[in-house]
């Protein structure tokens, strides 16, 4: 099976094969990032707004604040997690709480 | 390309939800196929059902559209009836306890912890009463709002009550209208005190005269394009257009028809009228309707009665609610009760019932600050009515900062939510009542809590906004509010200005308690809050707010989202009970 992903609910969640896999109001550590001057952004999800597959990566823009410097905006692409065996579909999701590193380019999944 | 959403509309939506919806139920939970949660949960909000967030998988929001915040006689008792018995869940809140009514700031009513096997039973026990959940949520005509006390006000210009009814009863179900590009928020209101708060909404007629052919005609003007949601709130604005009470279906329907063809059905973000607006501006605005959307000369606005605004407008002792005692044009009193957070047992709803019919007509009403107002009640009632032990509770005269209070859902069931906020506020309310002090002369003030930037709880339009958020103390992320000063609506409504972020939810009550401090120390003679704000820049202003912890607790401040439900002992997603069959099961989990 193809694996189905799109953000619903106006951004508040990414769901992977029906099932709700990321949530917002987490807090994500960022690095060799543009999204503020931070050397470490310390990431505040408040939406996503844009999300991609890139097998067997899933990836998402999110939209939120750096909470150190108070920065808002939209961060590149994350990878929130992938699905290993698209056969099963089972959806392995990262560990926000480690440092992540944003990237400039992924392929769209279909437009919410 | 059109978005996901869009297609899952194309291919069912509307009316036609329904049968499949009842068939969902008939068979249970397990019937829904894996691969199509996402569409049903999508559509089932067109028929007023919201999937709750995750963690309380197979439990459902209701919300029930009551237009103009009308109940009438005997549909309170039906609500706290079908609260009582359908809206337990597996755990009770610790300050409400289990099965309650929300009113909210859009003068309907949620109840949560819906079971999709009891949808056919409780949609039978409304309908057979009056009440329906159709386009309570989803893209389309959602609950008309308007001034609560429309009919029974001596400040009325038209009764807009009428004209609201007719709109509600031609745009449910319209199949010309159904399917919106996002949601349609309307008011309608006759009152010259604003109380529809049209303001804030897609598309709002507020009172005004007109001269026409020499004959004073008493209608609405219309203003689109207003909304509060993500960091872009707007106010609606002026498109130079009257129309009579007998024309309002008319351009109303006009108007959500070219919203139905020239919304962005690509973007959702960008979907919502205000940003049509933003691109057209009100001129070409007018002018497609003119030209496309009906075939009668539109005519320019009326005067209209902005200047006597005071509902909500931050000057400190207007008509600043519905709280409290005032008469009717017909002799009779109606009694505005203050609902905190707007959240009533479903005992105490049943009670309330009880007593609008001993002592009113039976009639209840809600407004847009989360009240209840008991109608027709003559006035060799009153006394008696006003010692009833639940008023104690639910005061006509309460404490400004009790009043004042408003909070959206949050992270208990809604999934943007980033903070805990019901539970929250009433800590907030109690805590400043008990240690803060309000300038003499201010009567009004209002404070609204939003979980997340959607902004259910209208934080934009307070005189203290705060705005769910993180921050980190000590090392670890807490739960957060960004604070807003400032906001108000009346003639010329303003925005809050936010001037201190990512103050940690403890500090937050000691913060109010410095600032208004500050205030009584610094204002003019009879400045309002709102003034004093409009009268400082934000650094002089974060500087007056001065957070601090105080001997305020707070048993929220851990990240309450990542709990299934905040409020239980083992909290952990792991300990979910959900999803759950009919009867409230756990059903062996998908993973
Ligand atoms: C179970 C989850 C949710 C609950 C319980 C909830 C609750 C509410 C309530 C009580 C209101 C005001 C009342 C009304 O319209 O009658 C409201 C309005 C609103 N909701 Fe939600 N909500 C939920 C999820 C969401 C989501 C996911 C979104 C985003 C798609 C959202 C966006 C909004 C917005 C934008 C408003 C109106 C603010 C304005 O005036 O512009 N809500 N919601
Ligand atoms: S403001 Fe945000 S957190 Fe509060 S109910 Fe609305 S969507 Fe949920
Ligand atoms: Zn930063």
């Amino acid at each position: 099976m193809t694996t189905s992903i799109h953000q619903l609910d106006d951004g508040a969640w990414i769901s992977v094969n029906e099932s709700r896999e990321v949530n917002v109001s987490d807090l994500w550590l960022l690095a060799r990032h543009d999204f503020c001057d931070c050397e470490l952004a310390d990431f505040l999800a408040e939406g996503f707004v844009e999300v991609g597959v890139e097998p067997p990566v899933i990836d998402a823009r999110i939209a939120g604040r750096c909470i150190v410097c108070g920065t808002e905006g939209v961060t590149d692409w994350l990878t929130v997690g992938r699905v290993v065996d698209p056969a099963d579909g089972e959806f392995y999701p990262v560990d926000f709480t480690s440092v992540h590193v944003p990237r400039q380019r992924t392929r769209l999944a279909r437009p919410e | 390309m059109v978005t996901k959403v869009e297609k899952w509309k194309d291919e069912v939506y509307g009316n036609e939800i329904r049968e499949h919806l009842m068939r969902f139920a008939e068979e249970g939970w397990d019937s829904i196929p894996e691969d199509e949660h996402d569409e049903w949960f999508e559509r089932f909000k067109w028929w007023g059902l919201y999937h709750q967030r995750s963690g309380q998988e197979s439990y459902f929001m209701m919300r029930i559209g009551t237009p103009n915040g009308v109940i009438e006689p005997g549909q309170l008792r039906v609500i706290g009836e079908v609260a009582k018995e359908y809206a337990t869940g597996p755990a009770a809140n610790p300050e409400f306890g289990e099965a309650v009514c929300d009113w909210t700031t859009r003068q309907s009513v949620q109840l949560h912890w819906i079971k999709l096997e009891d949808i056919p039973e409780i949609f039978e026990k409304l309908e057979s009463h009056g009440l329906s959940t159709q386009q309570a949520c989803g893209d389309s005509w959602r609950n008309i709002v308007g001034c609560p006390v429309a009919g029974k006000d001596k400040h009325e210009h038209v009764d807009a009550w009428p004209v609201a009814k007719d709109l509600h009863e031609t745009f449910k179900g319209d199949d010309d209208h159904v399917n919106l590009p996002r949601k349609w928020k309307v008011a309608v209101a006759g009152c010259d005190q604003g109380c529809g708060q049209g303001d804030i909404n897609d598309l709002s007629l507020e009172p005004a005269v007109k001269e026409i052919d020499g004959e004073e005609v008493e209608g609405f003007n219309v203003r689109v394009g207003g909304g509060l949601a993500r960091k872009e709130p707007r106010f609606a604005r002026d498109i130079d257009v009257f129309v009579r009470p007998e024309n309002a279906a008319d351009v109303a329907g006009a108007c959500s028809a070219l919203f139905r063809d020239n919304g962005d059905r690509e973007d959702r973000f960008n979907a919502r009228i205000k940003f049509l607006m933003d691109e057209w501006g009100p001129e070409k605005f007018r002018q497609v309707l003119q030209d496309d959307y009906v075939d009668f000369e539109l005519e320019t606005a009326g005067e209209d009665l902005r200047e006597a605004y005071s509902y909500n407008a931050g000057d400190g002792n207007g008509h600043g609610d519905h709280v409290g005692v005032h008469e009717q044009p017909d002799g009779n009193y109606y009694v505005g009760l203050n609902v905190l957070v707007g959240r009533m047992g479903a005992d105490d709803t049943l009670e309330l019932a009880d007593l609008a019919d001993e002592y009113g007509s039976g009639e209840v009403r809600l407004t847009q600050r989360q009240n209840i107002i008991v109608t027709d009640v003559p006035e060799e009632n009153l006394d008696a009515f006003l010692d009833e032990p639940l008023l104690e509770d639910y005061s006509p005269d309460p404490n400004p900062f009790m009043r004042g209070s408003i909070a959206c859902t949050g992270t208990e069931y809604c999934s943007l939510s980033i903070v805990e906020t019901k539970n929250r506020q009433v800590r907030y309310a109690r805590w400043l009542k008990e240690n803060v002090d309000l300038p003499d002369d201010v009567e009004d003030f209002h404070i609204h809590l939003s979980g997340c930037t959607a902004s259910c709880a209208q934080p934009q339009i307070a005189d203290i906004s705060l705005r769910g958020m993180k921050t980190r103390k000590d090392g670890e992320p807490v739960e957060a509010l960004d604070i807003g000063l400032g906001g108000g609506l009346g003639e010329n409504p303003r925005f809050v200005d936010w001037v201190e972020m990512r103050v940690p939810a403890d500090e937050v009550p000691g913060a109010i308690g410095n600032l208004v401090a500050n205030y009584e120390a610094e204002r003019e003679d009879g400045e309002s809050f709102r003034e004093f704000v409009e009268a400082r820049d934000e650094e002089t202003l974060a500087d007056l707010i001065e957070p601090e912890e105080t001997d305020y607790e707070d048993p929220y401040m851990h990240n309450t989202k990542m709990t299934w439900y905040p409020y239980v002992e083992d909290d952990s997603m792991e300990d979910s009970p959900a999803p759950t069959d009919g009867a409230g099961q756990p059903l062996p989990s998908d993973d």
